[in-house]
C-alpha cells in the first residue's frame, strides 16, 4: 500500500492516529441509542408572515374594518373556533389540526419590538433582547453547551446551502446540508481530499489555520456520515414537488435513517407582502401547508411523530391595518405553530389577539418567544435553558 | 524578518495585497518607506457615484398603487446591485488601498443597514473622505448623515418625544463601548441630539431648533446646556474612546486577540494626536510587534476581502458583476447589509463547514470561469423585493463569466522565480511541508496557482 493510500484509509476512518488530541475523532464515538431520540424541526418563514391572514380572527369585526381589500372572506375560512380560522391555502393542515397534532400560539413577540427585518430576525435567531447584539445563535449556544447529545456538527443540520446565525455558536456550529450527495461529492473532490491527507500535521494547532483545518476535517467526516447514514432510508410517502417540500422530505430521510441529529432548520421566504398580498401570501402558505401536512403524515406513518416537534415562526407579524397597495406593512407580535405527535396542548394555546387593544396600530405581544425556546430546550431537549438563553424564562406547557 | 516579508505583510494588512511585480520591485524597501507610499497613494479620494436618484422621494405618496410600489422595489434592487458592484470594483482596482481598507473598517464600525441607497452611498463617501483623517470630524459627519439619522431614528428624536436609539449606539458601539456609561447618560444625551435631522430630499443635515431641547442636561458628571457637539466633545475627552477605537483597529489590522500593552500604546498616540488617525496607523504599521510571527498570516479574511483579493491579484473583470453579490450572500457578508448596528462579528464567525467549502471553491471557480452550484440565502431585507416580484429566491447565476488576466498575472512573476517563491507570494502563512509537496506536484504553474488559492492558508492574511 502506498503511503498516501494508507493515510487515506486510516486517518479519518479510524480517528485518532495522526490527528492531535484536541481534534476529537467523532467517528469513534459510540452511536447513542437511536430509539427515543427526540428531534426538533424549526421552520422559519422569512419576510414577516402576516399572521392575521394565516390564522384569521374572522370573529372580530375590527379585522374586516381594517382590512377592506386583503381580508379573507368568512366563507373561505377553515374555522377552528368562533373567532379564529385557517387561511384556505392551509387546508391540508385541517386534518393535522383535527388529529391533535397542531398547536397555535397567538401573540408571540418580545418587548420593544423592532420592525426591521434583519434586526428582528437577528433577535429571533440569537434570542437577544431588542437592545442587545449577540454574535451567536440560540441553537449554536445549545451546541456549545456540550451536552451529551450535542457533540457533533451534525447535531444541528440546516437544510440549505448556507448556515444561519441561529446555528452558530462560539465553539460549535451546525452544518448546512441542502443535498447530502452533493456535500459528499464536494468534499471528495481530488484537491480537497489531498489537503485532508497531507504528509504532516504541523498545521493542526489551535490558531486560526488549525481552526480552518479542523473545520475541514469535521466537514469531511460529517459529509461522510450524513451521506452514508441517510442513504440507507428511502422516503416512500408523497411530498409536494416544491423546493420546500423537498427540504422537508430530506429532513424525513435524515430522521428516519436514524441520523444522530437533534435539530433541523428549514426556511421558506417570500412573506414580505407589502404589495398584492392575497395571491403572494396564499401561494407561499399553500407551499408551506401542503409540505408540512405531508411531512407530519409521513412521520406518523414511520412512527417518528411522537419523537418529533416542529416549530414555525416568522420574524414579525404585520400591521393590523392594511396599506393602500393591497398589502400589509411590518408589524410586531405574531403566531407560532407547533406540530408533534405528543403535544402537551393541542389546538389553540391562548386567546386570539385583541384587535381593539393595540399599540400604535400593532398587536401587543402576550408571550415572549424565548418562553417557547426555553420550553423546547428544557422539556424537549433536556438541557439547561437559562444558561443557553442567558436569562430565566418560565416556559409554557405545550410539551 | 527580511524586508520582502515585511513589505508583503504590510500590503496584506494595510491594503488588499501586493502585486507580484510590485513586491519584487520593493523587495528591499523598509516598512517605513513602503508605508509612506501607501499613504501617498491614498491621498486621492474617489467617491462612489453609482446612485444618482433618491428613490424615497418617489415613495412619498402613502397611497402608492400596487404597480408603482413594485416598480420601486425593482429600482431599489437595481440600485443595491449598482452600489455594491461599484464599491467592489473600486476596492479591486484602486491604488488608494489603505483608504479603501479603512473605509471598509468604518463601514463595519459605523454599520448602517437601510434601504435607501442614495443615503447609503453618501454615508460611504463620508467614511471614505475621512477614513484617514480626524476621528471627531468623521464621527460628527457620520452622525449627521441622512443614513445614520434614519437608521438610528434620530429623525424621530424630538424635545417632546426623545428617542434614545442614536445616543445609546453612539456610546455603546461608536465610541466608549458597553459598561462605560449609565442609562442616565443615554437619556440625558438623547435630549442633546434632539433637533438633529436631515432635509429628506438631498439628505443634507439640518438643525431643527424648534425640536431641540435646550434645557440643562447632566451628562457624565457635567451639567450644562449641552448640544450634540458638546456631548461628542465630552465623550472624546474620555480616553476610553481612544482605547475602544484602538482595540478595534488592533483587531482589524493586527490580531483578533488584543494585546493590552500594544493597545494602550496605540490609545496614547491616538489621544495625544487629538484623534488624528494617521499617527496611530503609522505607529501600528511601524511597530516591531506588528511584524512578529504571531501577527503574520493569522487573520481570517472577510468574504469581501477574499473576493477583492482574488479579483485584484488576477485582474479579474466580470461580465456580470452580480455574481460577486451572489458570492457575498453565500459567504455571509453583503456590503451595505450588516446584520445589525454592531456590524459583522468577523474572525472565526466567518467560518462554518459550508462557508469554508465555498471559500475554498470560489477562487478556482472565478479563475476558471466555472459553474456555480450553490446560492446564498436572501438577506431578510430582500424579502420585500422577492415577494413583489413573485419569487421565492434570487435567480442563481450559474456561470461566473469572469475573465482573469493570466498573462498580466504571469508577466509579473520574475523569470527566475522558483515555484516556492510564487507560493510564498500567494499565501501569507509560512509554507509548510504539505503545501510544498502540493506545489512541487502540480502539473504547471497555473494549476499550482489555482490549487494554492484553494487552500485554507489562502483564507488568511
Amino acid at each position: 500500500m502506498k503511503r498516501r493510500d494508507f493515510l487515506k484509509s486510516s486517518t479519518l476512518a479510524s480517528g485518532a492516529f495522526l490527528i492531535p488530541a484536541f481534534l476529537k475523532p467523532f467517528e469513534s464515538m459510540a452511536m447513542s441509542a437511536v430509539s427515543g431520540y427526540k428531534n426538533l424541526v424549526i421552520i422559519q418563514l422569512s419576510g414577516g408572515n402576516d399572521g392575521l391572514n394565516t390564522v384569521v380572527p374572522f370573529g372580530d369585526d375590527v379585522y374586516y374594518q381594517k382590512r377592506k381589500t386583503v381580508a379573507i372572506t368568512p366563507n373561505e375560512i377553515i374555522k377552528l373556533n368562533d373567532i379564529q380560522g385557517l387561511n384556505p391555502n392551509l387546508s391540508a393542515l385541517k386534518e393535522i389540526y383535527d388529529q391533535g397534532w397542531m398547536n397555535i400560539i397567538n401573540s408571540v413577540g418580545y418587548p420593544n419590538p423592532d420592525r426591521s427585518h434583519f434586526r428582528s430576525m437577528d433577535i429571533w435567531q440569537t434570542a437577544s433582547n431588542s437592545n442587545e447584539f449577540l454574535s451567536t445563535g440560540w441553537i449554536g449556544r445549545y451546541l456549545d453547551s456540550n451536552c451529551q447529545t450535542c457533540q457533533n456538527p451534525y447535531t444541528a443540520i440546516e437544510v440549505d446551502d448556507t448556515l444561519s446565525l441561529a446555528m452558530k455558536g462560539s465553539k460549535m456550529k451546525g452544518i448546512a446540508v441542502q443535498d447530502p450527495n452533493k456535500l459528499y461529492q464536494t468534499t471528495r473532490e481530488p484537491f480537497f481530499k489531498d489537503l485532508m491527507h497531507g504528509p504532516d500535521n504541523d498545521h493542526l494547532h489551535e490558531d486560526n489555520l488549525g481552526y480552518l483545518y479542523k473545520t475541514m476535517i469535521e466537514t469531511y467526516s460529517s459529509a461522510d456520515y450524513i451521506q452514508k447514514t441517510s442513504k440507507t432510508y428511502n422516503v416512500v410517502a408523497p411530498y409536494p414537488a416544491t423546493g420546500f417540500g423537498n427540504q422537508l422530505k430530506n429532513v424525513s430521510k435524515f430522521i428516519n435513517s436514524g441520523l444522530n441529529t437533534r435539530i433541523y432548520y428549514v426556511s421558506l421566504g417570500g412573506f414580505d407582502t407589502h404589495v398584492g398580498q392575497q395571491n403572494q401570501q396564499g401561494r407561499q402558505l399553500k407551499i408551506y401547508g401542503d409540505a408540512v401536512a405531508a411531512f407530519v403524515k409521513d412521520l406518523k406513518q414511520t412512527g417518528k411523530l411522537d419523537d418529533t416537534l416542529i416549530m414555525t415562526f416568522s420574524e414579525f407579524g404585520r400591521r393590523v391595518e392594511q396599506n393602500a397597495s393591497n398589502g400589509t406593512d411590518h408589524g410586531t407580535a405574531n403566531n407560532v405553530f407547533l406540530f408533534g405527535g405528543k403535544l402537551g396542548k393541542a389546538g389553540i394555546y391562548n386567546n386570539a389577539p385583541d384587535l381593539a387593544n393595540l399599540e400604535n396600530g400593532d398587536l401587543k405581544y402576550q408571550i415572549d418567544f424565548r418562553d417557547i425556546y426555553a420550553t423546547l430546550l428544557k422539556k424537549w431537549l433536556n438541557v439547561n435553558d437559562s444558561s443557553i438563553l442567558n436569562a430565566q424564562f418560565t416556559g409554557l406547557n405545550f410539551v | 524578518m527580511d524586508n520582502l516579508k515585511q513589505v508583503k505583510h504590510l500590503y496584506a494588512r494595510a491594503g488588499f495585497g501586493a502585486d507580484f511585480a510590485q513586491l519584487h520591485n520593493q523587495r528591499n524597501w523598509s516598512a517605513k518607506k513602503t508605508l509612506k507610499k501607501l499613504f501617498k497613494e491614498s491621498e486621492e479620494v474617489q467617491p462612489l457615484a453609482a446612485i444618482t436618484e433618491n428613490l424615497d422621494l418617489r415613495q412619498l405618496r402613502k397611497d402608492a398603487a400596487e404597480g408603482e410600489r413594485k416598480a420601486i422595489q425593482e429600482l431599489r434592487n437595481q440600485q443595491e446591485r449598482a452600489l455594491n458592484a461599484a464599491w467592489m470594483k473600486q476596492m479591486s482596482t484602486t491604488n488608494a488601498q489603505l483608504r479603501e481598507k479603512m473605509t471598509l473598517f468604518w463601514h463595519n464600525h459605523f454599520a448602517c443597514n437601510i434601504g435607501n441607497y442614495y443615503f447609503q452611498q453618501q454615508l460611504n463617501n463620508v467614511q471614505r473622505m475621512h477614513a484617514l483623517g480626524n476621528f471627531k470630524t468623521l464621527l460628527i459627519a457620520v452622525s449627521q448623515s441622512a443614513a445614520m439619522l434614519n437608521f438610528l431614528n434620530n429623525q424621530q428624536n424630538s424635545k417632546a418625544h426623545p428617542n434614545e436609539n442614536f445616543a445609546r449606539e453612539l456610546m455603546e458601539l461608536f465610541t466608549l463601548g458597553r459598561g462605560n456609561y449609565t442609562e442616565q447618560d443615554v437619556k440625558e444625551s438623547a435630549r442633546a441630539f434632539t433637533g438633529w435631522a436631515h432635509n429628506g430630499k438631498s439628505g443634507e443635515f439640518v438643525f431643527k431648533a424648534g425640536n431641540h431641547d435646550d434645557l440643562p442636561k447632566t451628562f457624565m458628571g457635567q451639567t450644562g446646556n449641552f448640544n450634540g457637539e458638546n456631548i461628542i466633545d465630552i465623550i472624546l475627552a474620555n480616553k476610553q474612546t481612544a482605547k475602544y477605537i484602538s482595540t478595534k483597529l488592533y483587531r482589524y489590522f493586527v490580531n483578533e486577540t488584543p494585546d493590552e500593552t500594544h493597545v494602550n500604546q496605540m490609545a496614547d498616540v491616538f489621544y495625544k494626536a487629538g484623534y488624528e488617525l494617521k499617527p496611530v496607523l503609522e505607529f501600528v504599521f511601524t511597530a516591531n510587534w506588528f511584524y512578529e510571527d504571531k501577527n503574520v498570516g493569522n487573520l481570517i479574511k472577510s468574504p469581501v476581502e477574499l473576493l477583492v483579493d482574488i479579483t485584484r491579484r488576477f485582474h479579474v473583470s466580470y461580465d456580470n458583476p452580480d455574481v460577486l453579490l451572489q458570492f457575498q450572500r453565500t459567504l455571509g457578508q453583503v456590503l451595505f447589509r450588516p446584520p445589525n448596528v454592531a456590524g459583522w462579528p468577523g474572525g472565526r464567525n466567518w467560518i462554518d463547514s459550508s462557508s469554508l467549502m465555498y471559500r475554498i471553491k470560489i477562487p478556482s471557480t472565478i479563475l476558471n470561469a466555472g459553474i456555480i452550484d450553490f446560492a446564498g440565502k436572501a438577506t431578510p431585507e430582500d424579502e420585500a423585493y422577492l415577494a413583489s416580484q413573485r419569487k421565492q429566491q434570487f435567480n442563481v447565476i450559474k456561470r461566473v463569466q469572469a475573465n482573469a488576466d493570466w498573462n498580466k498575472f504571469l508577466e509579473g512573476i520574475p523569470l527566475k522565480a522558483q515555484r516556492e517563491q510564487v507560493a510564498a507570494y500567494l499565501l501569507e502563512p509560512p509554507l509548510n511541508a504539505r503545501i510544498v509537496a502540493e506545489v512541487n506536484k502540480a502539473a504547471d504553474i497555473k494549476t499550482m496557482v489555482i490549487q494554492l488559492v484553494s487552500t485554507p492558508e489562502y483564507q488568511l492574511c
